[in-house]
Order: structure tokens, then C-alpha cells, then sequence
């Protein structure tokens, strides 16, 4: 359970700590929820997005998309290599918030693992086809577009939620579970040369805004990795299935976080283009 | 004109029989409830015959019977699964003159099509699957993939033995089992393809075949001892089929309707891009998902270029699909020859100016000519909306940028054309597409190795190729 | 018809260059498309009496003598002596020493005499020499000339000298009409190919014509096609027909027939005659001759049944 930092501040100074308004991450900045509401999660009142946030979220990510997507792989690699440096520099603050020292350790050398992807995946997941007639055909993976995603908890259920669907370049908006956890890894994003709007995180209750982007027209996949509630998942699968968006259903059990990511949580998130042309003089 | 005379291709190497039922568990049954439907030859409304319909009890013992083949099948070396899948590409090899003109019986394409095309491709897909069930662990896939159960897998009429081959070769060739429903107006291949796998003795139940119509195929979708669904239609059904499958955890790949642009530059080669853009809508009546139903041409050639088109579509013969001289064939259906007919009306009324050759059709069956529709704008229905018919929308642009913009600019997104001699053009059009085949200068080929399927409304997942495996796979 | 050209010489690079391309690929699979239409009964009948007309009827062999002229003479006016419907070849074609006696071989029968000229087939000859040997071959009754280009000079890029030499022809051949001989075979490309039609067509052509059959390759389908798409789109721009003529490598009538239907379905019916289009050819006639006594008859013919020549 994240705890809040300032408490233990004010016990041991006189001086009064400056405390961190947890806000939304959208479009690279930082606003408030449109609603002006908020919630209370461990003493802090953070922002409890609504449904128009949402809507600003899919826009900024969309705005984001395509200059994302065609940056180059080696760019994007180099931008998530950023952000692990830019974790690792923040420990002690993701460690007030009450990450364990093992899980941050997990969550930058998983950034740093995708980070390598961004220029190996479309080697791995596309390539030449051998067809039957003077053609040269090739197949290769391009993102998908804009990613509505469940975030399951902690800091290294985010980054393994949000770390494979922006390598490719998608862009993404991200339905936080912990919330101070979530804006804290916004502001090393916000810092770490991650164009805006690539990443927007939304913290707030995700069964009151994930159907609004289970059904948004904008959207082209849904990442239900984060819902725990099997019912809530099938109302969304099935909202999703309105425009036929890519859906990453909850796995059975939850998330299994220690285990090897395999080439799905990219994969599923990835687009299989085929281009064909003739060979002759 | 030169006159080439008739040239049927025989209809005396197909036997049909008067009625058939059922493939379940390696036998032809009767629906339980004993009901049929009548299907037709397109090009004379002639009943060719009576097939049975299947209710729930029927799927449910087909749906039973791939179950229970299941154990048995998947745990058989990849090796020995493959030698079934070498088996049936050979039969289907030579049976394929018998194959192609029944193809063409029943769903109205011309021969030339379902002999060169169609047949060809169908054998080549079960050679190229039953090359990977041996070799799955090195696909990509992880170092133990295990297949998924039981497929149901719903084929549309378009292309009946190709779609069955794109569905059940690479099924089969992961050790899954199969429970198949043909489209409703072109059964009788899929039927024919049952006894394929009698002649190659496949194990009984590994493939079934239920025909019926679309309530046939909701039932086995939902059919809750199923674990994969793949399905190859319109985008509405696609919708609702996703939506059943919602919450089940049952595997879905979707391949969907399309609304293609066919890009052409003004430094096109134009005599082969006239030949792509008659190919990529006019080939099989236009009954093509990925067809180039949209033709984007760079307004400073659009004249010229619509001078070589109707040109070009003045010499397209269309009549009987057994004559081998055909170009075009029948519509497959009146309800499909409705819908060509309605939104056409619709072009005409919003204003696009519409084109036919003069051509001289078939008094009995389901015919449409050849048209093109002019001074199409984004705003009209026929630039958006897939007619699954031998109709072509004609728009014009000025700019790449302003090309690309406008054939993204759909819900859809299957394939695209562009026509240009500049390579770092086209590679850049390509990259911009959201489409999941892109045709640069030709259209409409495909192969087993290559491939297929869309982005957005088009559906996922992909067919052909490596990529294929994917669906099949847990 | 005075042809003027519609451009200037310095800018025929601009202008051929600025043709559009021709995809390998997409024309070949055409072509083939094309080659499998089915052309039966009566339909077979007739066009096997079209492409007969269509003969370019060739011996251009070093040891062509009188004796082997004037038989294929005769084979040219009475290709089958026991049937008086078959029509007569095009032409008879020959070398510029044998157009005389073909010439008079020929008097009368309403058969065309072509010679090939201009120091064929290399063309490697001053050009004074082949503008001699065209006016040889003309004043030795010869009514149609098939000369060649310079390959060379096309290949080198200087198409002003292809052209200048082909104008310098067309005067040579008086009234005969000119046949230029593009060597497709050696062109190489499908562009060469249609800038080369365009290049003969600009300078005066009356037919283009593929090969001399004397290199590796000859006549094919997607050559002729290219060709035909060539005098379809120079008649709509220009408003005058040109002919063309596929040669070498066309053996039978199922091969004949291809053609037509390339014509057919290319540059439209108005090709389909003598007058606008011919298969330089030899051993084709027999084989036609051998499909239409089939026709005629309902069995199956053999060789011994026809002249060989």
C-alpha cells in the first residue's frame, strides 16, 4: 500500500513541506480534472477523471500518434532508455510511495528491456514472404494507434502495461490504479523526452471512465489488463466490439508480473502490414 | 469485334447429387429436424441442389464430434498431421478442374477465375500449412505452442474454397479441429471438400461441415464448447460476433468488408495501372473484401486515365461463368445484386455520374454491369460504404499528402493500391496507408505465404504466411 | 498524310523519357491473361484465314536462290493448291539481291513484295550503303521495306541519329511503305520497346515491326502488346495509324491467334487486317494451313499434306 510521504516530513521539521498536488498527465501537462473533482488515496486528494478528460486524453493521444510512430525505432529506443535512467534517479521518491526496492529494480530493467525492442521487434515479428511469382513481399509490424488501458497496480504492473504499447509507437491513455505512483511516473516521463500526449495517465475509478473509451470511435485497441472484475471485462470487450478494437483481455489470475513479458504484450498491440510489389526491368 | 464464339468449360466432370447433408464425424447426415434449403446457380437460377440445414442439435453433435477428435488429433506428431494436409493439397490437385467448375456453379464466377486462381491458390494454401504443422516450434511463437480446441469458423460466399482452405489449413496444421459453416448461397464446395478429407482419411470429426444460413452460424459461434472463432464477412456480423464472444475468452480473428483506395499517380505506368484498377474491382464481380473500389487519381491524369479505363472496360465480356472467355460473371445472389443495385441508385441520385459499357446481359440470373461512377466526393455513400459489387467510385486528388489523407479516411482499412514508377514514393505512401495490404503497382494477388487481413473495421488478426499460425495457436 | 514531327529533335529525349513506364510484370501477366482466351469454331475459322492474310511470308536465309524464291512465290499466291478458298499471303519477304526475281514471281497475284534492307540485320553499315540498299530494293519491285535501326545509337542514347536515319529511309522508300525493325531483343526493356515505337512513329514509320529473327529474342506477346498499345495511343494523339508486325518465334496457329486477340482486345478491330498488322514468319503458314484443312475436314492433317518450301 503506497503511503503518503509528508506525514513523516512534518513530524521530524518545524518547516512546513511543500506538498505535491497529484494532478492528470495529458498532452504532457499536468491539468486538473475538468469536473474539478477530486478523490481522497492515502491523504492526498488526487484528481478523479471524468468521461471528458477521457475524451481529452484520446485526443492529445491521437494528436501524439503518428509523430510517435514515425520517429525512428532507434529515437523511441533511445526515449525509453531515458525514462529507466530517469526511474532509477527517482527511487527514493517511488520508494516513499511505498514501492518495494525489488519491484523498482523490476520496473527499470523493464523499461530498459523494451527499450531494446523498439528497434528488433519488426525483424522479429515481420519479414520477407517467400511468394509463388516475381513480387517482392514483405510483412511488417506497424502500431496499432491509440491504446485505452486498464493499468493493473503497482509501478511495475504500469510500466508493464504502458512500457510495450508505446515502443512500437502507439500512444496511450492510461487508467491508473495507484494514483500518486502513477503521476510521480508522469512527471519522470514528462522529463524524460516522451513527446506529449504519447503517455496520458487518467487516475480516478476506471469503471466509470474505461467504458467511455471501451466505446470511444477514436480508439483502436483495449488493454483490460488492470480489470478485475470478469463481469466489468465482458461489458467492456463487448463495448469495444462496437468498433472492433484489438482487446487484451485480463489474464486468468491477474497479471503474472515476474514472469518473462514474451513478445504478446507488443504483439497484440501491433498491426501486420503487407506490401507487395512487382521485380522487373 | 473479333468474336471468340462460345467456350464452356464442361459442366459433365462435376456429378452433383439432388440433395446432401451434413459433414459430422466423417459421415453426410440429414439435419435432425430434417430441413433443407435449396441452392442456385447464380447465372440461371437453376436449383443445383437441395443441403441440408443445420439446427442446434447438429451443431451441438458436430460441435461434440471435433471435441471429441481433438484428443487424438493434437497429440499426433506435427510430422504425421502434415502428411493429411499433403494428402488433401494432392487430392484437391487433382480434382481441381471438377473443384473449379463447381466453384463456379455455385457462386457464379467465371471459370478462367476458379481454375487460375481460386483452385490453384487453394491447393497451394494446404501445401504451405502442411509444411508448418512439423515446425511450429519454430514460428515464433514460443518453444511449445500447443494448439487452441475446437475452431468454428463461418466462411462467406466470395470465394468458398479459399476461404475454407485459408480457415481450416492452418487450423489443422496446429492440431486444433474444425467445425466449418459455408455461406448459405455457396455450400456445395465445402461439401465437396468433405470428401476431400474422406479420400485422404482424415480422421473422422477433425473437420465437419454444417451448412445453413446466418442462424446456423450464430449458433456455433456461440456454442460454448468451442475455444476459437474465426470468421470471414461483413463488418456488421463481424460486430456482432465480437460482441457474443465478449467475456467468453473464447480466441476471435476477424477478417472484415473493406473500402480499398487504389492510388494513381500521374508518373503511373498506366497501360498495367488501367489492367490494376479493372482487376482490383472487376475481378470476381467485384465480390472482394479487399477490391479497389475507391480509385484515387491524381487529377492531372484523370482524364487521360478515365479515357484508357472505359476504354478498357468495353472490351470486358460478362455472361456465363462456364464460358472460359468470361470476364465477369454472375452477382451471387438477388439479395446481393439488390444491394449493388440500391447504392448505385444512391451514387446516381447524390449526383456522381455513372458509366457502363454497353454490354448485353443474361436474361435469367443475377447480373450487374460493369460501372464506374465519376465526380465522387468523400461525402457520397458509395466512397464510403462497401457494395461488394462490380461498382467503382472515381475520386480525384492533387497532392500525395492529399491521396494518403483521403484513403485513410474511412472506418475501414484492408488493402490499398498505389500506382507510381518513383520507389521512395511508394514506400512512403505505403507507410503512411492504415491498411493491411498494400498493392503497389498491381492488385488483388495473393498466396499462402503472404499474409492477410486489416486494420480498424476491417477486423484482425492475419491469414497467410507465419502470421497465421498466430490465430490457432494458445 | 504529311507527318510533321510533332516535337523538335531536342527534345525527343525529353519526350520519350517522359513516356509513361511500362511495368514488367503487370504487362507480362496481361499478356498471358490474353493468351488464354478461347477461340473455337467458327471464330477459329476465320481468324486462321485472317492471320494467313497477315502473312509476311520470309526467307532471309545466305543461301536463298532464285529456285527457293519463286517456290515460296508460289507457296505465297496458292499456300494450299487443292483449296481455292485459301486465301494468299501479305507479302512475300526476302532479301534486297532477290526482290527481282520475287518481283516477278509475285506479278499479278496481288501479293506484297517486302525487302529487308538497310544492311540487314546488324544494320552496321554507312548510312549512305543502307540508303543504296533500300533504293535497290525499291527500283527491284520491292513495295514495302523493312529496314532496321541503329541499336546502338538507340542504346547510346542518341535518338536524333535513329531518328534522322529513319526519315532519310522513309524518303529512300519513295512510295513503298517502311517498316521499322525496332530488334526488340535487343532493346532489352519494356520502356525501350515504347520509346522506340514512339521514336520510329515520330520519324515516319508505316509499321513497327519487333525483330529481324535473327538474335535470341523475337516476337512475344508482351512485346507486341507494348507495341500495340504504342500505335493505339500515337493514332489517338497524332490521328494516324500505324501498323505493326510481331516476327520471329511465332510457329503456330495457336500462337497466331494470341495475337489477334491482342489486337482484339488492345488497339481495337481496326488492326485486325492485313493492311495494319503481319506475323513475319515462315514455318507458321503450314501450321495454319494444317488447323484450317482440321476445320474443313474434322480430322486431324499431317506435314506430308503441305508444301514444304
Amino acid at each position: 500500500m503506497p503511503k503518503s510521504s509528508k506525514a513523516v516530513a512534518v513530524a521530524e521539521n518545524a518547516r512546513l513541506t511543500v506538498r505535491k498536488t497529484y494532478k492528470l498527465y495529458i498532452g504532457g501537462k499536468f491539468p486538473r480534472s475538468e469536473s474539478g473533482r477530486t478523490y481522497l488515496v492515502d491523504g492526498d486528494n488526487v484528481a478523479l477523471a471524468s468521461r471528458k478528460d477521457a475524451r481529452d486524453a484520446v485526443v492529445a493521444a491521437r494528436a501524439a500518434q503518428s509523430g510517435w510512430a514515425g520517429a525512428t525505432a532507434y529515437n523511441r529506443g533511445q526515449v525509453l532508455y531515458r525514462v529507466a535512467e530517469m526511474v532509477e534517479a527517482r527511487r527514493a521518491e517511488f520508494t516513499a510511495l511505498g514501492v518495494p526496492a525489488g519491484e523498482l529494480d523490476a520496473a527499470v530493467d523493464r523499461w530498459v528491456w523494451y527499450a531494446g525492442w523498439s528497434d528488433k521487434i519488426a525483424q522479429v515479428a515481420g519479414g520477407a514472404n517467400p511468394v509463388a511469382g516475381p513480387f517482392f513481399n514483405i510483412s511488417a509490424p506497424e502500431p496499432t494507434g491509440v491504446v485505452a488501458v486498464v493499468a493493473p497496480a503497482g509501478l511495475l504492473g504500469l510500466v508493464s502495461v504502458i512500457a510495450p504499447a508505446v515502443v512500437t509507437g502507439n500512444t496511450t491513455v492510461v487508467l491508473a490504479a495507484d494514483p500518486q505512483i502513477a503521476i510521480t511516473l508522469a512527471e519522470v516521463l514528462a522529463t524524460s523526452d516522451v513527446p506529449g500526449g504519447v503517455v496520458n495517465i487518467l487516475t480516478g475509478r476506471y469503471a466509470e471512465t474505461a467504458p467511455w473509451l471501451a466505446a470511444h470511435a477514436d480508439v483502436n485497441a483495449l488493454d483490460l489488463t488492470g480489470v478485475e472484475h470478469a463481469e466489468l471485462a465482458a461489458e467492456l470487450e463487448r463495448a469495444a466490439a462496437g468498433t472492433l478494437k484489438r482487446v487484451i483481455r485480463p489474464p486468468d489470475g491477474g497479471i503474472d508480473l515476474s514472469a518473462d513479458p514474451g513478445l504478446k504484450p507488443m504483439t497484440a498491440l501491433l498491426e501486420t502490414k503487407t506490401v507487395w510489389h512487382p521485380k522487373g526491368y | 469485334m473479333f468474336e471468340y464464339a462460345p467456350a464452356p468449360e464442361s459442366r459433365s466432370v462435376v456429378e452433383l447429387d439432388s440433395s446432401y447433408g451434413l459433414f459430422i464425424d466423417g459421415a453426410f447426415e440429414a439435419a435432425k429436424d430434417g430441413a433443407t434449403f435449396k441452392t442456385v446457380n447464380p447465372a440461371t437460377e437453376e436449383v443445383l441442389a437441395e443441403v441440408a440445414t443445420a439446427g442446434p442439435e447438429d451443431v451441438d453433435r458436430a460441435v461434440a464430434a471435433a471435441r471429441h477428435a481433438y484428443g487424438a488429433w493434437s497429440a499426433l506428431p506435427g510430422a504425421e498431421r502434415a502428411k493429411y494436409l499433403f494428402r488433401i493439397a494432392r487430392i484437391i490437385q487433382e480434382r481441381s478442374r471438377e473443384l473449379a467448375v463447381l466453384e463456379s456453379l455455385d457462386n457464379g464466377k467465371p471459370i478462367k477465375e476458379s481454375r487460375d486462381v481460386d483452385l490453384p491458390l487453394v491447393a497451394a494454401h494446404f501445401f504451405y500449412y502442411a509444411g508448418w504443422a512439423d515446425k511450429l516450434p519454430y514460428a515464433g511463437f514460443g518453444p511449445d505452442p500447443k494448439p487452441i480446441g475446437v475452431a468454428a469458423q463461418v466462411i462467406p460466399w466470395n470465394f468458398p474454397l479459399l476461404m475454407l482452405a485459408w480457415k481450416v489449413a492452418p487450423a489443422l496444421a496446429t492440431g486444433n479441429t474444425v467445425v466449418l459453416k459455408p455461406a448459405e448461397t455457396t455450400p456445395l464446395s465445402a461439401l465437396f471438400f468433405a470428401d476431400v478429407c474422406r479420400q485422404a482419411e482424415l480422421p473422422p470429426g477433425v473437420v465437419n461441415i454444417v451448412t445453413g444460413a446466418g442462424d446456423t452460424g450464430a449458433y456455433l459461434v456461440a456454442h460454448p464448447d468451442v475455444d476459437k472463432v474465426a470468421f470471414t464477412g461483413s463488418t456488421e456480423v463481424g460486430r456482432e460476433i465480437a460482441r457474443t464472444v465478449a467475456g467468453t475468452g473464447k480466441r476471435l480473428t476477424l477478417e472484415l468488408g473493406g473500402k480499398a483506395a487504389n492510388i494513381v499517380f500521374d508518373d503511373a505506368p498506366l497501360d498495367q495501372a488501367v489492367e490494376g484498377i479493372v482487376n482490383g474491382i472487376f475481378f470476381n464481380q467485384g465480390h472482394v473484401c479487399c477490391a479497389g473500389s475507391r480509385l484515387l487519381v491524381q487529377e492531372n491524369i484523370a482524364e487521360e486515365l478515365l479515357a484508357s479505363l472505359k476504354r478498357r472496360m468495353d472490351t470486358l465480356r460478362v455472361g456465363d461463368p462456364l464460358d472460359k472467355n468470361t470476364d465477369i460473371g454472375a452477382i451471387n445472389s438477388a439479395a446481393q445484386l439488390a444491394r449493388i443495385t440500391e447504392l448505385s441508385e444512391i451514387g446516381a441520385a447524390e449526383g456522381a455520374e455513372r458509366w457502363s459499357p454497353a454490354c448485353q446481359l443474361p436474361e435469367r440470373g443475377f447480373w450487374f454491369a460493369p460501372t464506374i461512377f465519376t465526380g465522387v466526393t468523400q461525402a457520397h455513400r458509395i466512397a464510403r460504404e462497401e457494395i461488394f459489387g462490380p461498382v467503382l467510385s472515381v475520386l480525384t486528388f492533387r497532392t500525395p499528402a492529399e491521396a494518403v489523407e483521403k484513403a485513410n479516411n474511412t472506418p475501414y482499412g484492408l488493402s490499398a493500391g498505389i500506382w507510381s514508377e518513383k520507389g521512395s514514393r511508394i514506400l512512403a505512401v505505403a507507410d503512411k496507408l492504415r491498411a493491411g495490404v498494400v498493392w503497389a503497382n498491381t492488385f488483388n494477388k495473393f498466396d499462402p505465404a503472404s499474409p492477410f487481413g486489416g486494420y480498424k473495421e476491417s477486423g484482425y488478426g492475419r491469414e497467410g504466411g507465419r502470421h497465421g499460425l498466430e490465430a490457432y495457436l494458445a | 498524310m504529311t507527318v510533321t514531327a510533332p516535337i523538335g529533335l531536342s527534345d525527343l529525349r525529353s519526350f520519350l523519357h517522359g513516356l509513361p513506364g511500362v511495368d514488367k510484370v503487370g504487362v507480362e501477366a496481361r499478356a498471358a491473361a490474353l493468351g488464354t482466351r478461347s477461340v473455337k469454331a467458327g471464330s477459329k475459322a476465320k481468324a486462321i484465314d485472317l492471320a494467313i492474310r497477315m502473312v509476311d511470308l520470309t526467307t532471309l536465309e545466305g543461301a536463298d536462290t532464285p529456285g527457293k524464291v519463286r517456290a515460296l512465290c508460289a507457296k505465297g499466291r496458292h499456300p494450299d493448291p487443292g483449296d481455292p478458298s485459301c486465301p494468299p499471303v501479305a507479302a512475300i519477304c526476302v532479301y534486297p539481291a532477290m526482290a527481282g526475281v520475287a518481283h516477278a514471281a509475285l506479278a499479278g497475284s496481288g501479293v506484297h513484295l517486302a525487302s529487308v534492307a538497310t544492311a540487314f540485320p546488324s544494320g552496321q553499315a554507312p548510312l549512305e550503303v543502307r540508303l543504296a540498299d533500300t533504293r535497290a530494293a525499291v527500283e527491284a519491285g520491292a513495295d514495302e521495306i523493312d529496314m532496321v535501326i541503329s541499336r546502338g545509337a538507340f542504346l547510346a542514347g542518341d535518338y536524333t541519329r535513329v531518328f534522322e536515319e529513319i526519315v532519310a529511309v522513309k524518303q529512300a522508300c519513295g512510295s513503298a511503305h517502311l517498316k521499322v525493325i525496332l530488334e526488340t531483343g535487343e532493346l532489352a526493356t519494356y520502356d525501350n520497346v515504347r520509346r522506340a515505337s514512339w521514336l520510329a512513329m515520330l520519324a515516319g514509320a508505316d509499321f513497327i515491326k519487333t525483330s529481324t529473327g535473327k538474335v535470341a529474342v523475337n516476337a512475344t506477346l508482351p512485346i507486341t502488346l507494348v507495341m500495340l498499345e504504342a500505335v493505339r495511343d500515337f493514332r489517338e494523339r497524332h490521328g494516324r495509324q500505324i501498323g505493326v508486325k510481331p516476327a520471329g518465334g511465332i510457329k503456330n496457329t495457336k500462337d497466331a491467334i494470341k495475337y489477334l486477340v491482342l489486337i482484339n482486345e488492345t488497339a481495337g478491330d481496326d488492326w485486325l487486317d492485313p493492311a495494319w498488322f503481319r506475323f513475319g514468319a515462315s514455318s507458321l503458314l503450314n501450321d495454319l494451313l494444317m488447323q484450317r484443312t482440321k476445320l474443313t475436314t474434322g480430322h486431324y492433317s499431317g506435314p506430308d499434306y503441305f508444301t514444304l518450301d
